[in-house]
């Protein structure tokens, strides 16, 4: 009872002791709030990877890809049947972009992808993430009139509106048909006047001068015949990614460099030894808006038959056409390593590769994850460094109480006793200073986004630059089991470094201990 | 005073009495099987005589000690007179009462009638590679009710003696018997039990601890001694008692103050009231008044001399000043490491 009135008593009135916890409770506060950010953040972009790329990939390791999708989707079945929810083909080649924006050619670097349209959405969110709510239930690569999404859908509250966005479609298409329509006769009259001009001074006209015949006019006319509107027609449609298609600024919001209805040109090489290069329009249907940057910028989505056919991958003779993977869906509770290992047996590892979604960006996981434990270690340093501070204010307070504890062993007081005061004491100061970091980390948490807002105000500089991390928020996970092992840890360090002075009052002679002065 | 003393002690049965109850438990606590001293250690101490060389071990009859044996160790024995009843329920309140307590006391010295007994007590201080002797071969009989001074020049070893007296540190020879038990080789648990509860000390520098009240440090030998939960279910009981306890020594009206905020009367009156709480056998006293004035000096004195009175409380005091230890019974001189009677 002594033990805890003193303890009580010695908490209330040494200050100094609080002092050397207010190490232990910024540590625990700090772990706190650095551990809910990394998880926030290492699930929010697990989730997307996952949600991105399928479970698992059959990729065959030549660009040309291999033929019969169906015979190998066949065999995969046959190897692992029981627990594949969904496949698709996809064809996948380096491309550039081409657009006109501003009355300049922006060219750019992509990642060509050849889906089909109807399987694509079973085996990753890909639906999920276009811009058109028609096109998230049911996914096609004709243009719609219009009704495309004015603010991100998946961005929560803090999106900011998307005014470009309104009349992007058909309307876009046609108004800028009108547009083009417009400048061509611009062109074409002033391209008139002045040839028109020099002819009459000269008296000679190229087409019609000594009545020869262009000897590939019958060749071009057939090409020209299907006059394309613009106006009315659409080329094969593609799904851009968004980040190709505009840029973040600071406050958040988007600029379009292009909208769905513009008209794009893609050049790629086709299949082939060596390869050539091929090219074709295609026009913009909606944006794909995955929210990992490295995939916004630089994935194209096209019909794969179009593809195929562009890049000379479809066999003439059987009108079969050759793909480069294979994506799987499993079905839930299947364990996407073990699969991968039966069908990787399965297809000859030279000329097939088989990876699951965590291969495919290990890297990036694991990084996040060693960030996360070193900072842990870092951190729980910070905590032990406090500990040898409570160990030092610890070994002052014991000869402080010298006197006093020679009192109590004379009053019969034992030294299991007096190491249990300072036990005791070591352990409150613990509780006081982990409990303290508790309530700070997870107040902090939960208004870190705040907390990032008035920082950015003082500073100047926006300490969370939603144009680069493409979150609106700052994530935040706060997982239970890793808070509690965080304040144990903690409390725990308290009292080991109260061990040693709780351990030297112990044994301190009383005779001594009542002599001292 | 004295009718205080007297009313407190006249309360019936149900209100609060340190001796009765303290003595009662310690002896359940033998009967549950808690260590017992050894068969050396149970033996009877040797009449005091100047000889004592076989101190250690004296030899026993096999009847002896298998009586000892089953005796508990604190068990008040039938074959002492004045230990079969706690002593302040012998004894008549008034103040008539005291000289018949006295006479009592020094009436018929039987040879085993000491209530602490040190027998060629020896204790030297080792400074680097010298030896220094402070207590040579101390032999010292302290009887049931008496209040006895020692008396000593500064470095004489007056405090060493006391400490060895209250088990606080262990001679280097001889032995030390309590209630005709040796107590000097008792397992440090059983020390400790021992001061909790049947010594009583107090220290010229009072050593009240500074963050309690008057009231906690009174009551503080109590939650030493008992579990948390003992206390809290008694806790009322207790406070009681302290309370009363402080109503003897005369500071009613400073329950709630620091030892900061008290004088040094005061505080001396508190650590009487905290040495006295779990109702000892004996009272050890260091120099009780070596830090007051001569007036606040004989109050504390004049409350001691009460307390032995009225309570028959044995009392062992060490001082430098005789005219403080004229108010004993009985003075002893402390020299060259060895006891002069006077």
């Amino acid at each position: 009872m002594y033990k805890l009135l003193l303890c009580w008593r010695y908490l209330r009135t040494r200050y100094i002791a609080l002092a050397s916890i207010i190490s232990v409770m910024l540590g625990v506060a700090t772990m706190i709030v650095v551990n809910s950010v990394m998880s926030g953040f290492a699930t929010e972009m697990q989730n997307r990877i996952h949600g991105i790329l399928s479970d698992l990939v059959l990729e065959v390791r030549s660009l040309d890809g291999m033929a019969d999708a169906e015979w190998h989707m066949e065999q995969i079945r046959r190897v692992a049947g029981e627990a594949i929810a969904g496949m698709t083909p996809t064809v996948v080649v380096p491309a550039m972009l081409s657009f006109r924006h501003a009355d300049q050619w922006i060219t750019r670097q992509v990642q060509l992808i050849g889906i089909d349209e109807k399987t694509q959405s079973q085996v990753s969110d890909f639906g999920k993430y276009l811009q058109h709510p028609e096109n998230r239930r049911a996914m096609s690569f004709q243009l719609r009139e219009g009704g495309y999404d004015t603010r991100d859908h998946q961005g929560g509250p803090e999106a900011k509106e998307r005014p470009q966005m309104k009349r992007a479609g058909w309307e876009h298409r046609r108004a800028m048909a009108e547009i083009q329509a417009f400048n061509r006769l611009m062109a074409q009259r002033a391209a008139a006047s002045v040839p028109s001009e020099s002819l009459r001074s000269d008296g000679t006209d190229s087409s019609d001068s000594a009545g020869l015949v262009d000897p590939f006019a019958a060749v071009q006319r057939p090409q020209q015949e299907p006059v394309f509107d613009p106006a009315t027609q659409q080329h094969t449609g593609a799904v851009l990614g968004i980040v190709m298609a505009s840029f973040r600024r600071p406050t958040g919001e988007d600029s379009f460099l292009i909208l769905p209805g513009d008209d794009v040109k893609l050049t790629f090489p086709t299949a082939g030894t060596p390869p050539k290069i091929a090219t074709d329009d295609f026009t913009v249907v909606d944006f794909y808006e995955c929210k990992m940057a490295e995939y916004d910028s630089s994935f194209v989505f096209v019909p794969i038959r179009k593809l195929q056919e562009l890049r000379g991958m479809i066999d003439p003779a059987t009108g079969m056409g050759m793909f480069k993977s294979i994506q799987i869906k499993l079905k839930p509770g299947f364990d996407g390593d073990a699969i991968r290992d039966r069908l990787a047996e399965a297809f000859p590892r030279n000329l097939y590769e088989v990876q699951t979604w965590r291969d495919r960006q290990g890297a990036l996981l694991a990084a996040v994850q060693m960030e996360t434990a070193i900072l842990n270690v870092l951190l729980f340093l910070i905590i032990a460094v406090s500990g040898f501070g409570i160990l030092a204010i610890f070994f002052m307070i014991v000869v402080e109480k010298t006197r006093d504890i020679g009192v109590l062993k004379s009053l019969g007081a034992s030294g299991a006793g007096i190491m249990g005061i300072f036990l005791s004491y070591g352990l409150s100061l613990g509780l006081v200073g982990s409990g303290v970091g508790l309530v700070l980390g997870l107040v902090f948490v939960d208004h870190i986004n705040d907390i990032a807002v008035v920082l950015g105000k003082i500073t100047g500089k926006p300490v969370f630059d939603p144009s680069i991390y493409y979150f609106y928020r700052i994530p935040t996970i706060k997982d239970p089991w890793t808070i509690t092992w965080i304040v144990f840890g903690a409390i725990a360090i308290a009292v080991l470094a109260s061990v040693l002075p709780a351990l030297r009052a112990a044994l301190l002679h009383p005779v001594e201990a009542l002599r001292y002065e | 005073m004295n009718d205080e003393l007297a009313e407190m002690f006249a309360r019936p049965a149900a209100t609060f009495r340190p001796a009765v109850m303290i003595r009662s438990r310690v002896a359940a606590g033998t009967a549950r099987g808690e260590p017992r001293p050894t068969a050396a250690a149970t033996s009877a101490p040797p009449p005091l005589a100047p000889a004592a060389a076989d101190r250690q071990s004296r030899p026993t009859s096999e009847a002896d000690s298998t009586a000892e044996k089953i005796t508990p160790i604190f068990e008040p024995r039938a074959d002492q007179p004045g230990r079969s009843e706690p002593p302040h329920a012998v004894h008549e309140p008034g103040p008539t009462a005291s000289p018949h307590a006295e006479a009592a006391s020094h009436a018929s010295p039987a040879p085993n009638d000491y209530q602490l007994q040190a027998v060629g007590l020896a204790k030297s201080y080792r400074k680097a590679s010298v030896v220094i002797p402070v207590l040579r071969h101390v032999d010292l009989g302290v009887r049931r009710g008496e209040f006895l001074a020692i008396v000593g020049q500064s470095g004489s070893g007056k405090s060493t003696l006391l400490h060895l007296l209250g088990t606080l540190d262990a001679p280097d020879a001889g032995s030390l018997f309590f209630d005709g038990q040796r107590i000097d080789n008792l397992p440090t648990a059983d020390r400790d039990r021992l001061r909790n509860h049947c010594f009583g000390m107090i220290f010229q520098f009072y050593h009240l601890l500074p963050e309690l009240t008057t009231l906690e440090n009174v009551l503080t030998p109590l939650m030493i001694g008992k579990s948390v939960w003992q206390f809290l279910r008694r806790r009322r009981a207790y406070r009681q008692a302290a309370e009363q306890l402080l109503e003897l020594v005369g500071l009613s009206h400073r329950l709630k103050h620091r030892p900061k905020e008290l004088s040094g009367g005061e505080m001396q009156r508190a650590a009487i009231a905290r040495a006295l709480i779990t109702g000892p056998d004996v009272l050890l006293a260091d120099e009780p008044t070596g830090n007051l004035d001569r007036a606040t000096g004989q109050a504390i004195l004049d409350l001691l001399c009460s307390l032995n009175r009225q309570e028959n409380l044995t009392i062992v005091m060490v001082t430098h000043d005789l005219a403080i230890a004229e108010r004993a019974n009985r003075m002893v001189r402390l020299v060259d490491g060895q006891i002069e009677e006077c």
